[in-house]
């Protein structure tokens, strides 16, 4: 255990210390913050109120335009010339003429302004009208207006799921998404870090400094201190990447609401779930549970967390400990990065195939391939994690993580037996028969 | 007492019999040169001893106790293909083999101290190992093989790489290792290190040792009985049971022949014949060279 533990230390420390280690970790969350905060940057941005003179010929119209957060809208009572005239001064954004023959000719409607429109803006002002003439349309008609506003409704479903225990809330839109995301984690992990231990063994090797160690140490140790090495590197990059991300997300976005000004950031405010700062009032209830944000904590909420993290971090290591140690097979038994291909494309082959049946499997998370792929250990650290939000019997996950755990040990046993043969052969490339003979010697 | 004992090992690979039963004894607190061609077996069995692989049949014993993990902190190994991590600098890569062999990071600071002033490289401690010259590292890397003060060293064509003046010094370390008490098996194919360096050898040929033994007790075994002499006259009439194996002219007027006499001969007989026929300038015994010897037994040059 001292052993595997002396090289476990070097292989942490060679790696935490390097260059690339650095710059991956700190420009890593730097890159994710800003993939997230340009665009709220922008929308926020977008908040920008436009002033909008009404001038209403028709004289129907008045003041029945609701401002929104885009718009806010001023009547007047001057002819259109003066009013052209004046616009300048008047310190507003958009001129907007309703010609008294609008009901006729709805295509009449003038807007002006300084500089160009945006779409934005044309297609809220034109909303607007024609909403109007939709409803003076109605109400001459002999439609009450009292009708017709409670004829506007908004529609938004709840998903529910029948179990033992009664009725739940469910949100397959969140199952979804947290499935693939753990399954994402765990193939970009296990291709991050398995080459990593592939790299290192051939660096050994290519290096000629596997002779001197192994008299020193066994292979397995070496192996095996390798592969933890490498897996507490991937453990620390990712705590890193959150807590960076985390912490970098938090500090911008604080920066940004100062910068946008007190008034809409009391409206963001009032609009984010939990914002303690305005009063509780009717309104602000009903904005908070329709904001989509609320609606996806509300989903996750009834999703099993405990399970998912703790079946995560199962699945995660047991993937990427099988995966090395086929990695450092492979890194074992060829001299020259030319010839990895040739071994590295049977081992990638289930990784990939399972991230591709992944979204087969979503969609059927209870079809016979979804379970048997959940079962065999080279597939189901992906499978199984797309599987586990939408709800799976105990007995397949028990089933499951056994099976992984004897596939890991098979594969250990297999991986070490072609390693401490391969650390020491030169030349020529061995074929797979040559492999399976390897595993054959005696040691 | 013999450090290192093998009773007949045997190693096999799928088409090739490495090892075919190999018996040596290896003495300890001396210098025991490994010969033999390329291919011979010399790697598997160093690797045998050094428990990178193990043999399919035979034993090994280190002083009388069978090879095992215990030992690994008592041998040190220079393989001939070296290396070292060259991203890592040279203080932290002797540190951790150093470790690895079983010391204690302050024992391994405190020796590592002492050999950085004996080679005069304080400098080189935090520099890493890629910026060094590839003699630097072979330095670098014997010092790797012998910190933990092993009572066996193995070296594998120990001076390869090294400029004459660095290989002297190397040498001067094996020998004062040897004064220590230390046993060095030495594998080479150069022979003049073997003439000057080994007190016992072992020559392994086509997998078998086919000649091992004391140094002296070897070359008297390849005794030819030939004698040279150089001389003016003529070398003629000498006593029958001498057999003149060849004659030339050398430039300064003198002559140099090669004499073979019977196993039970008296060489006083010999000179006694000779002065009475020609007047002698040098006279003495031809004893065979480890070339010679090497050329002998294995029917090859070593390379």
């Amino acid at each position: 255990m001292k052993t595997i533990f002396l090289i476990l230390k070097r292989e942490y420390l060679v790696r935490v210390k390097k260059k690339s280690f650095l710059v991956m970790t700190f420009v890593t969350p730097l890159l994710v913050s800003c993939i997230w905060l340009v665009p709220v940057f922008f929308a926020m941005r977008g908040i920008d109120q436009k002033k909008v003179e009404v001038i209403d010929e028709n004289g129907k119209f008045g003041n029945t335009f609701k401002d929104t957060k885009e718009l806010v809208f001023k009547p007047v009572n001057m002819p259109v010339e003066s009013a052209k005239k004046e616009f300048g001064k008047s310190g507003y954004d958009v001129l907007v003429h309703i010609p008294k023959d609008i009901l006729e000719n709805p295509k009449d409607l003038k807007i002006y302004s300084e500089k160009n429109v945006s779409l934005e803006v044309k297609r809220g002002i034109e909303k607007a009208v024609e909403q109007e003439i939709e409803n003076i349309r109605l109400v001459e008609a002999g439609i009450d207006r009292k009708v017709l506003e409670s004829t506007k409704v908004d529609v938004s479903s709840d998903t529910f799921s029948l179990s033992e225990e009664g009725e739940k809330d469910s949100s397959s839109g969140a199952a979804t998404g947290i499935g693939y995301f753990c399954a994402f984690i765990i193939y970009f992990a296990i291709f991050l870090y398995g080459v990593q231990v592939m790299r290192g063994v051939m660096e050994e090797k290519t290096n000629r400094i596997v002779e001197v160690i192994i008299s020193s140490v066994k292979p397995f140790q070496l192996m095996a201190g390798k592969i933890l090495g490498v897996a507490l590197v991937g453990l620390t990059q990712f705590l890193l990447w959150i807590l960076l991300t985390f912490g970098i997300s938090t500090a911008a976005s604080s920066i940004l609401g100062q910068s946008v000004g007190p008034q809409n950031r009391i409206e963001m405010m009032a609009n984010q779930p939990g914002a303690a700062k305005t009063p509780p009032t009717e309104k602000a209830k009903t904005e908070q549970k329709n904001s989509p944000m609320a609606s996806v904590f509300k989903a996750i909420s009834t999703l099993n967390i405990p399970l998912i993290i703790g079946c995560f971090l199962l699945y995660f290591i047991g993937g990427y400990l099988i995966y090395s140690a086929l990695f450092a097979a492979v890194g074992s038994a060829v001299d020259s990065d030319t010839d990895v291909q040739q071994f590295m494309f049977p081992i990638t082959i289930p990784l990939v195939l399972s991230f591709i049946m992944a979204q087969f499997v979503i969609r059927e998370p209870d079809g016979a391939v979804a379970f048997w792929m959940s079962m065999i250990p080279l597939t189901s650290p992906i499978i199984m994690m797309v599987r586990i939000p939408f709800g799976v019997p105990a007995w397949e996950i028990i089933l499951s993580l056994t099976l992984l755990i004897g596939g890991f040990l098979g594969t250990a046993w297999l991986a070490a037996r072609i390693y401490r043969v391969g650390i020491l052969m030169y030349g020529k490339k061995p074929s797979y028969k040559e492999l399976a003979k390897w595993v054959f010697y005696k040691a | 007492m013999n450090i290192l004992e093998t009773r007949h090992i045997v190693k096999q690979y799928a088409q090739h019999r490495a090892l075919d039963d190999v018996s040596i004894d290896i003495p300890r607190g001396q210098i025991f040169g490994l010969l033999g061609p390329n291919g011979a077996g010399k790697t598997s069995l160093i690797r045998i001893i050094n428990q990178i692989t193990g043999p399919d049949e035979g034993e090994v014993f280190f002083d009388g106790k069978p090879l095992s993990q215990e030992h690994i902190g008592r041998i040190g190994y220079l393989p001939e293909e070296r290396g070292l991590y060259k991203k890592m600098k040279v203080g932290e890569q002797l540190l951790y083999l150093a470790q690895l062999k079983g010391l204690t990071e302050r024992q391994a600071m405190e020796k590592l101290k002492e050999w950085f002033i004996k080679f005069d490289i304080k400098t080189w401690w935090t520099k890493n190992v890629e910026d060094l010259s590839k003699g630097m590292q072979q330095k670098i890397q014997f010092v790797a093989t012998v910190l933990h003060e092993p009572d066996l060293i193995i070296l594998d064509e120990p001076f390869s790489g090294f400029d004459p003046i660095n290989a002297n010094l190397i040498k001067d370390e094996i020998l004062e290792l040897r004064q220590k008490g230390s046993t060095i098996i030495f594998s080479t194919h150069r022979m003049e290190s073997v003439e000057e360096l080994c007190d016992h050898i072992a020559l392994i040929h086509r997998s078998k040792k086919v000649l091992d033994g004391p140094k002296k007790a070897i070359k008297e075994q390849f005794k030819t009985h030939t004698y040279h002499v150089e001389y003016q006259g003529v070398l003629n009439d000498l006593n029958p049971a001498y057999t003149v194996l060849d004659k030339k002219p050398l430039e300064d007027g003198f002559l140099r022949a090669n004499i073979r006499i019977p196993r039970d001969a008296e060489v006083n007989e010999l000179v006694r014949n000779l002065i009475d026929h020609v007047s002698v300038r040098a006279f003495g015994e031809n004893i065979p060279s480890m070339n010679d010897i090497f050329i002998k037994a294995v029917g090859e040059v070593p390379n």
